[in-house]
């Protein structure tokens, strides 16, 4: 009763959500496929795509191509693209279509580029930025703009996948050559698309992980931002599918909004409720700290958890001996786009997709990734230690 | 001031109806209970005592939005006040702990002035209370977003988040008495005897009747105004307890100016002013987390609080007028 009464808000709450949200257009999977529900996962998310998921599970046993210490110019499976006809001389006017800058990753990252363009200052003349503030209509007309500027090149971080396509398909029709990254568009005309392997590889490595050091029988409770965003719903469907296998208890699915209050809450109320909780998942690391808090709080061991790259985490993790581990969805592919427009312009070839390596924080490295001086929610992956103004730059 | 005009005359100025508190007690009770039923463990000192702490910073808004509802206004600006204070902290703190009690004073103060802005708006400007606190809520959320591009920067440090967080350990008989708990019980305590002043019977007179009380000689603007520094202070004082409990948190405010009103309407006050008392607000709040507390024990989604929190507010409000009409 209980759980029916949950899964029904929690249904409720999607299909709300989904009403409200442009649905990136993955196919639905046909059922069949999905593993039964039971475990208190409850029914598979409907952003669930098979083919993906084994693909990107894959991947993350696949060896990258390209230099070894630069994971963002390094490339999973690539597939070679001409460009010989966007071949022009420099320096070169780059702009850039940015969804928002309304989180710390974002920040991190934007960051990142900037230091990038510094890096490339001599081949990059210009650096338009525009920010389209979470704002689809914004970003439409970002892009309209952009297209009038003279711009040898567009970058673009879209901010939902379907209603970005037509004005990424326009900026294609144009003429300049358009590499988006982060979230995708529907279309194939970009050069390139370029993200990590993606939000199954996330969360299978932590669930995995959780069901593996959790002791035999515990309850898990999972912990996820907001539901019907597709990097964030392929990130739960994987983790139910590994605790599914695994043959876990989940006995909660709950959404924090990424705030650190109502985790710690939602937390303290599962080991009231409860008694004790053996393992906590979360589809992003950025209130981890929030639920680790909750257990410290209650006296309790805090129990096997995943977060992220966020150093506040890693800080945690470090100090108080946790049982924990980071997947990443690093920050240093905002790094990429700059290189790959750079190399696109000297009529360099490009793989599209370019899929870039997404490397997990365990214990083992943990300390190459731990560096106490910088901010709490700096993110550890941001591949920028080597670049102009680190780190105070990133301070 | 129109709204208050319009009513009928109000035989007595501050009369507080005999047995007031009768009602929210005897579902207090219930509560308790059920909760007891339900899950004994919850009673033992040690997680009463946590549970109390963690419902302070909701309590002492309750308390600060009594005094501006009692004397006919609204304060819908506490929560992104309370947001605004957790950013601002994070920012100035900055990890340094010796800037822990600067900070402390520039929030309490911070509270006080957009309490005293929203004061002298809806009292020297007369804009509606609704609007100038709604208006300073979107101003607020606007500036922090601003100021912070959407993400906060900087953190708290452990000596300011002890406030929080922290606790007196090995007490006897209660065992652990959150710092919390501490600083609402001495909160508390000054509400009531402010409301046993002559301040206090000045504030439910200007709510009563605005008109008469300007007659028999009180200060209606600047008591309405004390009333929303009150409330900003309050505020200030949730934002220390909250950023404590949780961290910087971009919602840390978020929704508590809606608890705060629900908390007060349940703990009897009328809307509109005139009628209530603060003992009533603050266990109105206490009432509404433990209502939440239990059902969290039924394992009913916490997704659901929003709704009961409005269905609470539309049935204590309507019994409250269908009283006041029909005495």
């Amino acid at each position: 009763m209980k759980r029916r009464m949950a899964a029904t808000a929690a249904l409720l709450l999607v299909s709300l959500v989904g009403c409200a949200t442009d649905e990136p257009a993955a196919t639905p999977s046909d059922g069949s496929s999905a593993p039964p529900a039971g475990a208190g996962t409850g029914e598979q998310s409907k952003f669930f795509v098979q083919a993906d998921y084994d693909n990107e599970l894959a991947l993350l046993d696949a060896a990258p191509t390209g230099p070894a210490d630069k994971p963002w110019e390094q490339v999973l499976n690539p597939k070679m693209v001409d460009t010989a006809k966007f071949k022009k001389d420099g320096p070169y006017k780059i702009c850039f279509s940015n969804a928002a800058l309304n989180n710390p990753w974002r920040q991190v990252g934007f960051k990142t580029m900037q230091a990038e363009v510094e890096a490339q200052g001599d081949r990059i003349s210009e650096f338009v930025h525009v920010d389209a503030e979470g704002k689809d209509q914004k970003q439409i007309a970002d892009i309209n703009d952009l297209l009038g500027k003279g711009c040898d090149a567009l970058i673009v971080s879209p901010n939902t996948t379907a209603t970005l396509t037509p004005a990424v398909t326009a900026a294609c029709d144009a003429g300049l050559p358009v590499i988006v990254f982060d979230r995708g568009v529907d279309t194939d005309c970009p050069v390139t698309f370029i993200n990590p392997i993606g939000g199954y590889g996330f969360g299978h490595v932590g669930a995995e992980f959780v069901s593996q050091q959790m002791k035999p029988g515990g309850k898990v409770l999972a912990l996820r931002i907001l539901p019907g965003v597709d990097v964030l719903e392929t990130r739960w469907s994987a983790a139910k599918v590994a605790f599914d296998k695994a043959q876990v208890d989940v006995v909660g699915v709950e959404f924090t909004d990424g705030d650190p209050a109502k985790t710690k809450k939602i937390v303290n109320d599962y080991i009231q409720r409860h008694g004790t909780i053996d393992g906590v998942w979360m589809d992003a690391g950025a209130v981890a700290v929030a639920a680790v808090e909750a257990f410290q709080d209650a006296g309790q061991p805090v129990p096997p958890i995943n977060g992220e790259d966020q150093l506040d985490f890693l800080k945690m993790w470090k100090d108080e001996g946790l049982t924990a581990i980071a997947p990443t969805y690093p920050t240093y592919q905002w790094r990429t786009p700059i290189i790959a427009a750079l190399r696109i312009l000297d009529g360099q070839q490009v793989s599209d997709p370019w899929k870039l390596p997404q490397p997990t924080i365990t214990q083992e490295n943990l300390d190459s990734y731990l560096d106490p001086n910088m901010p709490p929610l700096h993110y550890a992956m941001c591949g920028c230690t080597d670049l102009p103004g680190y780190p105070q730059r990133w301070k | 001031m129109q709204l208050v005009k319009r009513r009928p005359l109000p035989p007595q100025l501050t009369r507080v109806r005999a047995g007031g508190l009768l009602p929210l007690l005897a579902i207090l009770a219930v509560l308790l209970v059920l909760v007891a039923v339900r899950q004994p463990d919850f009673l033992a000192p040690a997680s009463l005592m946590s549970f109390l702490g963690r419902s302070a910073p909701i309590i002492l808004l309750a308390a600060g939005q009594y005094f501006v509802i009692v004397s006919g206004e609204f304060d819908l600006s506490v929560g992104s006040l309370v947001t605004a204070q957790v950013v601002v902290a994070a920012r100035l703190i900055d990890s340094d702990p010796s800037r822990t009690w600067p900070v402390v004073l520039v929030l309490l103060a911070g509270g006080v002035l957009v309490g005293l802005v929203n004061g002298l708006i809806t009292t020297r400007l007369r804009v509606p209370s609704f609007i100038t606190t709604l208006g300073m809520f979107l101003i607020l959320v606007g500036a922090v977003y601003l100021w912070s591009n959407g993400a906060p920067k900087g953190g708290l440090s452990e000596e300011f988040r002890r406030f929080g967080r922290r606790a007196f350990e090995d007490v006897p008989v209660f065992g652990r008495v959150p710092y919390a708990l501490v600083v609402l019980l001495v909160l508390a305590t000054l509400a009531v005897l402010l409301m046993r002043s002559d301040f206090g019977r000045i504030l439910v007179a200007v709510g009563d009747n605005a008109r008469t009380a300007e007659l028999s000689g009180a200060r209606v603007r600047r008591t309405r105004t004390i009333a929303f520094m009150l409330s900003g202070l309050a505020a200030a004082v949730a934002a220390i307890l909250i950023g404590g409990y949780s961290g910087v948190s971009f919602q840390a405010g978020a929704g508590l100016e809606f608890g705060a009103i629900t908390a007060v309407v349940l703990g009897g006050v009328a809307l509109g002013g005139g009628r209530g008392s603060v003992v009533g607000a603050m266990l109105g709040a206490l009432t509404l987390e433990l209502l939440f507390t239990l059902m969290n024990f039924y394992g009913v989604s916490g997704a659901l609080r929003p709704t009961v929190q409005g269905a609470i507010i539309l049935f204590a409000v309507a019994v409250s007028s269908r009283r006041s009409t029909s005495r």
